[in-house]
């Protein structure tokens, strides 16, 4: 089974709950979690961003076959997100059936959980997508 | 009397979730008579949320409003009968989704119905006090009604958050006075490992709702100089349509007074974010300078009594977020499978 260990969803959770990420100060790259060199210009200096939260969907698909541990909400949507600054981000989709999505169509980040029922019993929060209101 | 110098409501935010149950439908499953339901519909979470996810929702809403910088609530204090985890606090995962972390209180308050105004008594008093700038009280629940059970067809999701601070001048209401009146009434419990609370039907009414919030708000009238001619709005805790109405009438207040607040009917009884519900439909309308009765209903029992006086603030801040019928009219109707489901009453 694939497992969300406790330390790595605590390391993660100042993205997964707020969009906090990094930037690269030297070539702008967006990082989601704490890098050690850009991927991109390989610089080791990075400032703090505060992702948008709104946004815009570019491509979806409904997951019916998940992977080992996210049965639950199975079957769930995938979005591929751009982002009010133009970040580009996947993300699952909430509060909507696929017949209500449109290519294009506004969204906005809430805080969701995404798994909960490993052996750890840790319940796992993270941004998810969902048409604006 | 506990006089209240400076706590204002600066930031409000409602939230219920997308799914509706009709009470019909619980009616229909388990052969009941559908003549006298005591709602029309209920408000059910989505299978990813969760009073957490809720209470962080309303929270956002109210940030909104307030316009200040999370950093500098300094307490968070979420109210529930239905806490994600049994140990491992409700208020550090809505602080730390909020961004305030790290220098800010934060706890869970279990008082069942009245736990939300609970918090926010003790977030009024710490701001009052000048022990911090904000502080932020959350009512929110995904509350429980054994299948079959009357409590069934009211149990419902949903959350309101209230940011407390001290200047009048960025406030939308003050809170003027509150007074609570508590007994040992054993009208509804849950035990630790049990999914689903007992209650005694006998002791609903009378000796648990009416007893505690009557007294709770004649208290406060009395104490704190108020007549019910000072009074604009009356809201009250909200397990069905009926008692709340019931309450007013008692009390000798106009039933127009309590019917804009009155939302139990389309969403069913959110529990500790029933009465903050009510009151942020009211705040929703209010005008500066109308005067609000809230009274909360919790069961073991008791009762918090407030009263709030709306400032002008409230024509501004009011339109910075969705109000509370943009979520109440975003429902989509599921049928009591799907509803099974979604409230995890199919164990495997």
């Amino acid at each position: 089974m694939f497992r969300i260990k406790v330390p790595r969803y605590w390391r993660h959770k100042d993205f997964r709950y707020r969009l906090n990420a990094w930037k690269c100060n030297h070539c702008g790259e967006t990082h989601f979690f704490q890098p050690l060199i850009c991927r991109k210009c390989r610089s080791r200096d990075f400032s703090r961003v505060t992702l948008p939260e709104s946004g815009k969907l570019l491509a979806y698909t409904v997951v019916r076959s998940p992977p080992e541990g996210f049965e639950a909400q199975s079957p769930y949507i995938i979005g591929f997100i751009e982002l009010d600054d133009g970040t580009r981000i996947l993300g699952q989709l909430t509060d909507c059936y696929p017949e209500e999505l449109k290519q294009g169509m506004k969204v906005e980040a809430t805080l969701r959980k995404i798994r909960e029922d490993q052996e750890d019993k840790i319940i796992a929060y993270c941004y998810k997508f969902r048409p604006a209101i | 009397m506990v006089r209240i110098n400076s706590a204002v409501i600066v930031g409000y935010g409602g939230y219920v979730p997308r799914y509706r149950i009709k009470s019909e439908e619980i009616a229909r499953i388990w052969g009941r008579d559908k003549s006298e339901l005591p709602v029309e519909e209920k408000a059910v979470a989505g299978l990813d949320e969760d009073t957490v996810t809720m209470a962080v929702e309303a929270a956002k809403i109210a940030i909104k409003r307030a316009g200040i910088p999370p950093s500098k609530i300094g307490a968070v204090h979420v109210g529930t009968e239905s806490k994600p985890y049994a140990v491992k606090p409700s208020g550090t995962i809505v602080a730390e989704a909020i961004g305030a972390v790290p220098s800010v209180t934060a706890a869970d308050f279990e008082f069942a119905c009245k736990a939300g105004t609970e918090a926010l008594q003790f977030i009024t008093s710490l701001v009052d006090a000048g022990r911090i700038e904000y502080g932020l009280a959350i009512g929110a629940d995904t509350a429980q009604g054994r299948p079959g059970d009357a409590l069934e067809f009211t149990a419902a999701c949903g959350a309101a958050a209230f940011i407390i601070g001290r200047d009048k001048n960025e406030g939308v209401a003050e809170i003027e006075a509150w007074t609570s009146y508590v007994t040992d009434t054993p009208d509804f419990w849950r035990r630790e490992y049990e999914r689903y609370p007992h209650h005694t039907a006998r002791f609903t009414g009378d000796p648990a709702y009416f007893h505690h919030i009557v007294n709770s708000v004649k208290n406060l009238l009395e104490n704190d100089g108020y007549t019910l001619n000072d009074i604009d709005y009356a809201v009250f805790h909200q397990p069905n349509v009926r008692f709340p109405l019931v309450a007013a009438k008692l009390l000798g207040i106009d039933l127009e007074k309590t019917k804009p607040g009155l939302i139990t009917g389309y969403i069913g009884n959110t529990y500790a974010a029933s009465s903050l519900l009510g009151l942020v439909k009211v705040l929703d309308q209010a005008k500066p300078g109308q005067r609000i009765l809230l009274a909360s209903f919790g069961s073991g029992a008791g009762s918090d009594s407030y009263i709030i006086r709306v400032l002008e603030g409230i024509e501004v801040k009011r339109s910075l977020a969705p109000t509370l019928d943009k979520f109440i009219e975003r429902k989509t109707y599921i049928d009591y499978a799907i509803y099974a489901r979604h409230r995890k009453k199919i164990l495997m």
